[in-house]
Parts: structure tokens; sequence; C-alpha cells
């Protein structure tokens, strides 16, 4: 089978000699143009659940990843988060699509989405708030924080507002230990918050939309 | 491709700059800029800066950005070094002061004094190892942070960087280098202190036709935050460690696992990669000596375990980050199939230095059996937090009290947790204790990869151990039932007795299931994750009692257990919690003090939210 020998293929790249200047180069190169790719997609993306459409406009970012890492030992975490840089999540024509494509048994692909918690089968709001639940930040009462938060978008954990706006997570430790208690939104880091602040943090993004 | 006498001549031209900008007079700006920093908006500093010097018209000034220092209390922070004094270190500042710091200091010459975070009596300015919280510290992994701009190969080698892989690769033989790190007495510093010569002399000594040298850097415990800074502040240090351990045990292909939760961190390794690749740092025939050593980044994707070292590896080969047994150890089966050595961030961090300056300087640190330093993230309840470095051997009380500046608001001192969820407590009885990987494991915690977390009388110990739970529970891989099923069955225990539904049973089934744990779970994550229950049973079961006798809460943590009550006193009679009570269990007449309902109330702490007297005690 074509798929088997492909993957022996992708196994095996350091053998007789190690790659010098392999991959990294051109990964920041394809990174930057997968930016630009990804916005495209947003644009075209809907948000049916568990499909993205199947456009193969779409798919050819994906073809663009994994042509990246062609020839690498342990493409699939580095492609699946790139994956979910472009579409925001991980449906299951796109986990497909990546098995396919890099020749491993689907199975083993939604094991490993399933396995670790920052990959997502479910569309994420259009800003993402993460509360930090480490050691610091919960001793600083962290737990306030969450709690507030569920107050005031009427959501719970893990879960996303009725208009697509914020979606709701605690995360582990952000390593910003010395602001606890921290959250981010969309990767931007908020210290030293007390629940007053809650408020005033969705008003601002919401504003900013 | 970089020789050894054009490494020699970057310093030297390095050294020349500098001397010639002290000539001038002409002063240099470091802006800050680690995750706390930028998260602190050092980033809006920089730019205040940079607009304010062109508004001036000043061109000659330098602004670097650096890494973080660790003195996050006092985030961000800009530091002006001007020839001929110490330097001006301005703490909290915001981009407005930061254009008026260069409006009167540098147009000026006027410092401004209130902002400044070291300036002493009579107007004196205390060197940075002065400061109280530099004072007790010895740094060695985090030498550079906060002092060169990390992006700079050229900082980097002016404070010695590339020196020391110089030095192995012209004068030392592999074995050479792996008995100096023997002698040194390095351990390994993410967890479980391995002596690193011993592990590298395991692989050095497998055979393979292919060997891996990977860097841990998925720095899961929560509450440590060292080998984030190191990786923004000095990440030349690792990619120089890394190829200085691949000549040594025979590797030529490294990994650096890194959380996907640290974005500058990343990004900034990508940066420093692709510069040493360009100067020849990394890649072929290394200072033309034959050598051959390169690197990638994998990212982690939020799974706890796989700061594991087995199931790091199976992650990296991009499959379910799960654990296997041990042996065979990835010295002699590891990375697919292959030997491999797993070092964690800031054990990399010491190796350069331990060449350069000699295994006895290294090992004249420290105590008999833990040599050299160890980088505390200190955080929780306490005045100064932030990342020190120490020499091992320093006392809890010198952490605390003496750099850490004691706990905020006048409370008491209650515990130090070290370890995260493969920890333990040190409880106020063990102030005076000489912290060191033996120590800390002989009173049942353990030195981890050095989060500190510190809490005061206001902290249930039985809500954080529960806490724990929760957390190694919820990031149990799943694949040895002994941690899947009896850390459930422990988190159940311990919400039940947080909820006031204990049963005088409990704390010893607590005992019997964590020893069974201990005993049969697979990895060091299921086999040490009941450290904090036990440790917080042996230190502070009087908590525990109160919980399952009393259905008390002493530190008025527990939601169940909190029994609201107005304080007569201080209230005026608003009737603002009556009106805010959604189960009206709050009565009483307008400027009377008004009562609580027991029997109504439902906890939600809505009336001690609303009183703007203080008035509501909860406890």
């Amino acid at each position: 089978m074509k798929a088997q020998s492909h993957l022996a293929e992708v196994r095996r790249p350091h053998e007789g000699g190690i790659q010098v200047g392999s991959d990294l180069d051109e990964v920041v190169d394809i990174e930057k143009k997968i930016e630009i790719l990804s916005e495209e997609v947003r644009r075209m993306s809907c948000q049916c659940q568990g499909s993205t459409g199947g456009s193969s406009e779409k798919f050819a970012v994906i073809d663009r990843i994994v042509e990246a890492y062609a020839g690498q030992d342990g493409a699939l975490i580095p492609v699946l988060h790139q994956a979910q840089e472009v579409f925001g999540y991980l449906p299951e024509d796109v986990q497909a699509y990546i098995a396919e494509k890099l020749a491993i048994p689907l199975s083993e692909v939604y094991g490993v989405v399933s396995f670790y918690t920052l990959f997502s089968t479910e569309p994420k709001g259009q800003h993402k708030i993460s509360v930090c639940l480490g050691t610091a930040c919960y001793v600083k009462g962290a737990g306030n924080i969450l709690a507030e938060f569920e107050k005031e978008l009427g959501i719970k954990v893990g879960e996303t507002t009725k208009d697509g706006l914020f979606t709701l997570e605690a995360c582990r430790c952000l390593g910003a230990c010395g602001l606890a208690p921290v959250l981010t939104i969309d990767g931007d880091v908020h210290g030293r918050l007390v629940t007053k602040d809650v408020a005033t943090i969705i008003n601002k993004y919401k504003a900013s939309n | 491709m970089i020789t050894v006498e054009e490494l020699k001549a970057i310093k030297a031209q390095y050294e020349q700059n500098m001397a010639d900008k002290d000539k001038k007079g002409t002063p240099t700006i470091l802006v800050h800029m680690g995750t706390c920093g930028i998260a602190n908006g050092a980033d809006q500093v920089y730019a205040a800066i940079v607009e304010e010097l062109a508004n001036n018209n000043i061109k000659d000034i330098s602004v670097i950005q650096t890494g973080c220092p660790g003195l996050c209390h006092d985030e961000p922070l800009v530091t002006i070094a001007i020839p001929g004094t110490n330097p001006y270190i301005y703490g909290r500042i915001t981009p407005d002061n930061a254009k008026e710091i260069v409006k009167q200091h540098l147009v000026g010459r006027q410092p401004m004094a209130d902002w400044l975070i070291n300036s002493a009596e009579n107007d004196r300015i205390l060197k940075f190892e002065e400061l109280n919280f530099i004072k007790h510290q010895c740094r060695v992994a985090l030498k550079n942070c906060g002092r060169i701009d990390p992006e700079r190969v050229e900082d980097y080698i002016a404070y010695d960087g590339y020196f020391a892989l110089a030095k192995v690769l012209t004068e030392m033989t592999p074995l050479a280098v792996i008995e100096t790190l023997k002698k040194s007495g390095l351990r390994g510093r993410g967890g479980g202190g391995f002596p690193t010569g011993l592990k590298w002399e395991f692989a050095y000594k497998s055979k393979g036709d292919q060997k891996y040298v990977v860097c841990n850097a998925d720095e899961g415990d929560p509450g440590a935050f060292m080998d984030r800074s190191v990786l923004e502040g000095d990440p030349f240090s690792i990619l120089e460690a890394m190829t200085i351990a691949g000549y040594a045990i025979g590797a030529n292909q490294g990994y650096i696992y890194v959380r996907a939760e640290y974005p500058i961190a990343v990004e900034r390794l990508k940066k420093v990669i692709k510069i040493a690749r360009e100067k020849g740092l990394l890649g072929k025939n290394i200072f033309n000596k034959g050598f051959d050593f390169d690197l990638d980044i994998r990212l982690g994707a939020g799974a706890f375990v796989c700061g594991e070292e087995t199931a790091l590896l199976t992650s990296v080969e991009g499959k379910r980050g799960e654990p296997r047994p041990r042996p065979p150890f990835p010295a002699v089966e590891g990375l697919w199939g292959k030997p491999t050595i797993i070092n964690n961030v800031e054990t990399f961090a010491n190796i350069a230095q331990i060449i350069l300056k000699g295994p006895e300087w290294f090992a004249s640190m420290g105590t008999e059996k833990s040599k050299g330093t160890k980088v505390f993230a200190l955080a929780g309840k306490i005045k100064n937090t932030g990342l020190i470095e120490v020499p091992m051997g320093t006392t809890v009380r010198t952490v605390v009290y003496d750099i850490g500046g004691g706990i905020p608001g006048g409370k008491t001192f209650k515990a130090a947790q070290t370890g995260g969820p493969s920890g333990g407590c040190i409880p106020a009885v063990h102030f005076e204790l000489p912290i060191d990987y033996d120590n800390l494991t002989e009173i049942g915690s353990m030195m981890g990869s050095g989060g500190f977390i510190v809490m005061d009388e206001e902290t249930c110990m039985v809500d954080i151990a529960r806490f724990f739970l929760e957390f190694t529970q919820d990031e149990s891989c799943g694949k040895c039932p002994p941690c899947r099923i009896g850390t459930k069955r422990m988190l159940e225990t311990l919400t039940r007795i947080t909820e006031g539904k204990g049963k005088p049973e409990d704390l010893v089934n607590l005992e019997t299931l964590a020893v069974t744990i201990k005993n049969a779970a697979l990895c060091g994550l299921g086999q040490t994750s009941p450290n904090p229950v036990l440790s917080t049973i042996r230190y502070f079961k009087d908590e525990y009692e109160a919980h399952i006798v009393d259905k008390k809460c002493p530190a008025g943590v527990c939601k169940a257990l909190q029994e609201y009550s107005i304080i007569a006193d201080k209230c005026i009679g608003c009737g603002l919690c009556a009106r805010n009570c959604p189960v009206n269990a709050i009565s009483g007449k307008a400027k009377e003090p008004y009562v609580i309902d027991q029997s109504k109330c439902i906890k939600c702490g809505v009336c001690f939210e609303k009183c703007k007297f203080g008035a509501i005690l909860v406890k």
C-alpha cells in the first residue's frame, strides 16, 4: 500500500547521518504564510460543528503544513498545532485529512487530539479567556475570579457564550505566578486580578468588536 | 562559521564598545521583558522610551530588551546604566513614568528618586547585589537573565557564552566532560535529582548508530516558572549546553520539548536556533572541529504527564504522551528506541559554567549531597514574589523572610509548598531546615522543579490537598489503574471532607490508598500524587479533624463550612445586604444592626461582597 511505504519514509529520516538546517527556517517562513492563509480560511469558514465544509482551498493549507514537516519524525503533533491555528479547532474532517496526508490511521490522530487538552474538537468563541488555576493563582483566589467570569458571562467553564464572543477555560500554570492571580485573553496576560476587574475586562473586549 | 579565534574577537569587540561607552559616559537603558514584565506593560514602556528618546533627539543611547531579572513584584522594571555610578533600577513603571524618566533623568540628569527600587538613605544608589531580594542569592543558572539581550548571540558571547563549547571541542574528550560533571555533583533540577554526569555516562556507554539529546522544557509544575525565565532570558545557554551534551554522549540531534503555554519562550527559541545555525554554532563541523549537532523544537500540547521523561519521549514521537515502565531507561532505549538523555532546562543552564569554572567551583557551593544552587519560583502569600537562585542548604527562613520579605498584611506563615503536585509542604516547625534534595524528602516534601508557594493562615491545607489531587486526577493519563482509579477515590474523599461530609474513617482510608498508589503506580506522576495529602495529614491533622469532626474550616476557605454573621459594632443598618440576599436570610431594622438567619443562609457570599463597612464576618 502506498500509504505504508510513505510511513516508512517518515519514520526514519535520521538514518545514515543527521539532517542539518533541516526544517526550522522553512517552518518559520511557512508559519508566516500560514498566518496569511489562516486569515483567509477564517473568512471562508462556516462554523458548522464537526465539519469545515470540506472545500478544497481550506485543505490546501493543510497540504502546505504537512509539506513543511515532510520527512520528519513525529510530525503529527506540530501539524495538529498548526491546523488548529488555521481552523480554530480540529473537526473530524480536518483530522481525517491530516491522517490521510501523514499516512497515519485516523484512530491514532483522534487518540492524540483527545489526549492533549490544547487540542479542541469544538469551535471556540472569538475571544478565548483562560483563567490560570495553578497553585499560586489558586492560593490567591483564582477560583473566585473564575466564578465571577461564569457569573458575568452566564456560562460554565469550558463553554462558549451564545453570541460566540467568549470561550471560558481554566488552564494550568501560565508561569506568571509573580502576578497571581492571572488569566490570558487571546494570549495577552492580565495579572494581579481582583473580582471587580472581571466586568471591566469583559466590557473592554466587547467594545473592541 | 565562527572559529574559536572569532569568538574571542567578538568578546573583545563587545568589551571595547562598552569601554568606549564608559569613556563617553553614554547611558544604556535595559527594559526587562519576560512574560511577567510584558504582562505588566513592559512593551508599552519600551515603546514609550524609544519614542521619548526620539522626541528629544537622543541617538547614542541604546535601549536593550532583556529577560527577567527575577523581581516579579516590581515589574515592569527599567534599568538605567550610567557609567561611573551604580545602575538606577526603576520599578512598577508606566509608559508615562518612562517618558518622564527619559526627560528628567537622561536629558535633565535628575533621577526620579520616588520610582527607584534601589535608592537608600542620603540618595545612595544600591548595587543590584545589595538589594535585600538579591543579596542572599547566588546566580549561576540565572546569571544572564535580565542582563543581556537574549536574542543577540554577541551579548551571550560577551558574557563567556560558547567558550565552554569551544573548550570542550578543542581540549576535552567526551569522557573528560562526563568526568567533570560527575565531579561537580550536579543533580537533575527537574525534580528527581538524578546525578547528571551519571546519566550522561550511561548514554555514552550505550551502543547506538543514533543518539539524542532532549531538553525537558515542559514546565508543568503549577507554580514553577524558572525554565520559562531561562528560555526567555538566556536561551543560547541551553543551546550551548545541549551541544556539549551531544558531544559528550555521541549524539548529533537534539530536541527541545517546550510547553505551548510559553509563546514568548517558543518564539525566542526559534529565533536563536536560526541565529546559531547562521553562525555555525549549530550544524555541521562546529568550530571546525568535525563535530555536527543540530536542534529542533517540539511543542507540548497541555499534558502535565509529558513532564515525565518516558511520556515526553512518546510525545516527541508524535503520540499520546503516555509513560512506559523503566527499565529500559531512556539512556539505553529512548527516543525511537535510541539512547537518549533528557535533562531539564535549569540543569542545562548550569553546564557551561561548570565546564568553564571547574567542577570544584560548583561543588564548593551547597551541601554534602546537593551541590551548587537551586532556582525557586517564590509565589503565593509572600511580599516579594519572583525568581530566586540560592545555594543549596539555604534555610526556609532566609527564603521566606530575608529574600521574600515575609507575609503581607501582617499574616502568619503556615507552610510553604514545594515540589508541586508531587511534593508536600514545609510547616513553620522546619523554618531552620537547610533546603536540599535529601532534607526535603526526609520531611515528606521534595525539591521538584522549584516551585515555592507560601501559604498563610487563610489557606486551608485540606483544600490545598484537594486542589492537588484534582490536578493529578485530571492529568492522570489513565494508563495504570492505581493512578486512574486511586486518585479519583482520594479526590472524592477529600471533596467530601471539604464539604463537611467527612467520616471518621476517611483519614485512615486516605493513607491506605496513598500507600497503595505510591507502590503500584506506573510513573512518577502517579507514584508521587499522594504526597500532598500525606504531607498535609502529617503536619496539619488538626485541620482535617476540624473538617471531619467539628465540621469547621479553620481557615474559612471551604465554602460549605463557612458561617456568615454580622458584626454588630460595624453594621450601620443600611440594609444593603438584606436587599441583595437571594434567600431573604437577613433581616433587621434601619439604622440598627442586622442579623443573618443561619438556617436560611446558603453561603453565597453576596452580603460579604456588598457590605461597604466590613461588617460581615466569614468564619
